[in-house]
């Protein structure tokens, strides 16, 4: 849109000025700076994490003795749902996003995304959908009816929760649909000389496999949406059986989306760990081509195992056993990439600083999470497994044992990178072990409490069930998590208070990133390096004697570019950067009054419209980058 | 230190990018891909509902087939017009691309003003959004399309406006291009929605 020619006028276009702020908070409100947005995402999300958090808490608090009444019935129901999907849309996934806008144009030698603005409109949308969904608490009751939202049940529920499960779900839709063009597009054009596909980071190929699996499962997930605010909103019959519809072709629509969903969440945290163990194995990734067609493999194949979630729907015995194969299979490519990072660190000149043990973390109980999977799999034995406590042991393993600790471990790897300090490595220590022994506290009864048939998302349980033991353990595994967080928050504000240390390359690090300084300048590089070999920052300072021994290369040495990107030279003068703007979050304020507006009023959805459209058009009219200022 | 190496603009299609492609391009090829699916599970919804409603009236109590392909003609036709404002601009005949431009827009309202007629019509029918399956599934693909056509519409007709302003010349062909690109994609979905809600009889 923003290609139309650039007039001269500049500045004085369009109904808002251009922001010029630099620092502050008006600063962070129009930015577009990839940076920056990570940030925002990182915040946010881990605001939200914490948020999530306390829910789970208070669900194991309910469930820590039988026959307790702390949460009611219908206020646990509100608990578990709105824990579920904070966790899952307004925590992991904004997670992932905050590394990959912070580091995937960094990682493939960009001064920004293809769309800065685009990417601030995702940011804002994001935050605004988490609000919008938040508020329900006080505008009528939060959504009750589980992430995965069952028709009818989310249709018939008499209060306003799912509605605005339905609105604050599409706009998250919306921003991440948005956010998956924007980042794809960057990947795929925006490399630095030299990148070609198979010499990015395993990171960034994991994030171009998620970008797609978004662009192609969100619109899913948007049509069912739309189809569940019609029937609450507008009585129509998409869900109501009476009429001849079908709850279960909710059922497919959601998991159609929500399985690949399980990848969106779990891919990025998989290219982190691949981008952790090597540096601190000190060798190459083992197998990075087995591990980038293994990513893309399951980004394949995540789209034809949905019915997974629905053996007990009755589809009958063929579609079952087909899609109990099809998910075997996907364990393949899984399995792949576990002996790829096995094989990583074997024999490797192994140390043991924060980011690698909680990539270690992530690897093994990504193991145990993977395998009850696919005890999952197998149908007769899900008959067995499914509604109870097993399955949510599983995805905890998966999503909490992995996405978690991996996102952890990258956290822990690039704050040197983001913030020029490095987080205490003893806190960070402390950390890892009390959420490993928390975490397997929380989750592993879990295992035992399904198979002796506790279902899940019940309220409370009689003592004669003999499950208070476990339910116990359990709730104390949970509080000893919250100990663990409490450690990283602190380590996090001890960390802030000192002075910066500025070490471009803290870790002997083998990506681009690791070329500029710490944080990076605006414009990410000073002069965009030119990338000869996988591992292109390993290759500048070590090279291989005649022998095969790994020495490093004498600074000012033969090898390629061998001086610091991001020191010295022209200090960024002259790089035309996109310049901030008010519109994106125009623009997304816009979208946030609309929502509220299909709850409450027509004349607030015009409200919405209308300042959506103005945000819209200024945006358009106005220049991407301002022409030549100071 | 050489200016050209650092000189970086974005949302440019002039820039050189790593396949060639211009990320604008790019993006609307991946947005478009993403809207097939949109549509696909929309249209999965009236195909799996497709005959079951219990009550009516019934595709064939209401549908106008020779109505509705005349205006499944008329937006078609507006590819056509589509093609020639592109063609208008690159050769930097701005003249002739305001006539194509508003020439599409005119057809693409025709279209959804047909639309408004086929919806009243159905309505006064006795076939609400609410009546029955066909309704709820009827209004929703095809009220989604339409909805489509709108946003193509307004884009038609913000260019025609900013080529008066002066703020869309031949350097800018390329947005004149994406617009197209969403366009056709609308009306290749028409084919589809047309052939497979109107067409398809809807058997016993």
């Amino acid at each position: 849109m923003a290609s139309v020619s650039v007039p001269a006028a500049g500045t004085a276009e369009g109904l808002l000025r251009r922001p010029r702020a630099t620092t502050g908070f008006w600063s962070w409100v129009t930015t577009v700076d990839h940076k920056k947005i990570g940030i925002l995402y990182g915040v946010t999300a881990f605001a939200f994490f914490l948020v999530g958090g306390v829910e789970a808490l208070l669900i194991r608090l309910q469930l820590a003795r039988p026959n307790q009444q702390l949460l009611s019935p219908s206020v646990y129901n509100e608990v578990f749902t709105m824990h579920g999907i904070t966790m899952v849309f307004f925590v992991v996934m904004p997670l992932s996003a905050a590394f990959i806008n912070y580091l995937v144009p960094l990682m493939i030698g960009a001064r920004d995304v293809a769309f800065p603005r685009l990417n601030a409109f995702s940011y804002w949308v994001f935050l605004f959908a988490g609000l919008f969904t938040y508020s329900s608490w006080l505008l009528g009751g939060a959504p009750n009816g589980g992430w995965f939202g069952y028709a009818p049940n989310s249709v018939l529920d008499p209060t306003r929760g799912m509605t605005f499960y339905a609105i604050g779900l599409l706009m998250a839709g919306i921003a991440s649909t948005v956010s998956a063009v924007n980042l794809a597009v960057t990947i795929i054009n925006m490399r630095a000389p030299g990148m070609t596909l198979f010499r990015m980071p395993v990171f960034v190929w994991m994030s171009l496999v998620v970008q797609f699996l978004l662009a192609f499962s969100l619109p899913i997930i948007t049509v069912a949406l739309v189809e569940l605010l019609f029937d609450k909103r507008f009585g129509t019959h998409f869900f109501d059986p009476v009429a001849g519809g079908d709850p279960v072709l909710w059922q497919h629509l959601f998991w159609l989306f929500g399985h690949p969903e399980v990848y969106i969440l779990i891919l990025p945290a998989m290219g982190i760990v691949s981008e952790i163990l090597p540096v601190f194995s000190r060798k190459p990734l083992f197998g990075y081509q087995f591990v980038v067609f293994s990513g893309i493999a399951i980004g394949f194949i995540g789209f034809g195992v949905w019915v997974h979630h629905m053996y007990a729907v009755g589809l009958g015995p063929i579609a079952n056993t087909a899609f109990g194969i099809s998910t075997i299979i996907i364990a393949i490519p899984t399995g792949v990439k576990i002996f790829n990072w096995l094989g990583t660190m074997w024999k490797g000149d192994l140390t043991f600083p924060s980011p690698m043990l909680f990539a270690i973390g992530f690897v093994s109980m990504f193991v145990i999470g993977g395998l009850s999977g696919v005890t999952h799999s197998i149908v007769p034995s899900d008959y067995q497994q499914t509604d109870t406590y097993y399955v949510v042991a599983h995805f905890h393993y998966v999503l909490f044992g992995g996405a978690i600790f991996g996102l952890f471990a990258g956290a822990y790897y690039w704050w040197p990178k983001v913030f020029g300090r490095r987080l205490n490595e003893t806190l960070g220590k402390i950390h890892f072990w009390v959420m490993l022994v928390g975490f397997n506290l929380t989750f592993g009864p879990m295992h035992i409490l399904g198979l002796q048939g506790m279902p899940r998302r019940i309220q409370t349980y009689p003592k004669e069930l003999g499950l208070t033991f476990w339910n116990l353990v359990s709730t104390i595994g949970a509080f000893t998590i919250a100990v663990s967080i409490l450690v990283f928050l602190a380590n996090v504000v001890l960390t802030q208070r000192k002075p910066r240390e500025h070490e471009a390359d803290p870790w002997d690090g083998r990506t681009l990133e690791w070329l500029t300084s710490s944080p990076p300048p605006e414009h990410n590089f000073d002069e965009i390096p030119t990338v000869h070999a996988l591992d292109e920052a390993w290759h500048r300072k070590y090279a291989e004697t005649e022998d095969g021994r790994v020495v490093p290369v004498p600074a000012g040495g033969s090898g390629a570019g061998s001086e610091a990107e991001g020191h010295g030279g022209h200090g960024g003068h002259g790089i035309h950067l996109p310049s901030p703007s008010y519109y994106p979050v125009v623009a997304s304020l816009g979208l946030f009054v609309l929502g509220y507006g299909l709850i409450f009023s027509w004349w607030l959805v015009a409200l919405g419209a209308v300042v959506l459209l103005a945000g819209l058009y200024g945006w358009a009219l106005e220049p991407s980058v301002e022409p030549s200022e100071a | 230190m050489s200016e050209a190496a650092v000189v970086h603009t974005y949302e440019s299609e002039h820039e050189a990018t790593s396949t060639g492609l211009p990320n604008t391009k790019l993006a609307m090829w991946i947005f478009l891909a993403s809207d097939v699916l949109l549509f696909g599970a929309l249209i999965t919804t009236y195909v799996v509902y497709r005959g079951r409603s219990v009550v009516g009236p019934y595709p064939s109590d209401v549908f106008d087939i020779p109505y509705t392909s005349v205006s499944s003609f008329v937006l078609l036709a507006s590819s056509l017009t589509m093609v020639l404002a592109l063609a208008a601009i690159q050769r930097g005949d701005l003249g002739r691309m305001r006539l194509w431009l508003l020439a599409t827009a005119m057809l693409g309202m025709s279209f959804v003003g047909g639309q408004v007629y086929e919806f009243t019509t159905f309505y006064r029918e006795g076939l609400a959004l609410t009546t029955n399956l066909f309704g709820t599934t009827f209004y929703v693909l095809t009220g989604f399309h339409g909805a489509h056509v709108t946003v193509g519409i307004l884009m038609l007709l913000t260019l025609f406006s900013l080529s008066f302003l002066g703020r869309l010349t031949q350097r800018d062909a390329m947005t004149v291009e994406l617009v197209g690109l969403y366009w056709h994609f609308v009306d290749i979905v028409w084919i589809v929605i047309f052939t497979v809600v109107y067409l398809i009889p809807t058997g016993p």
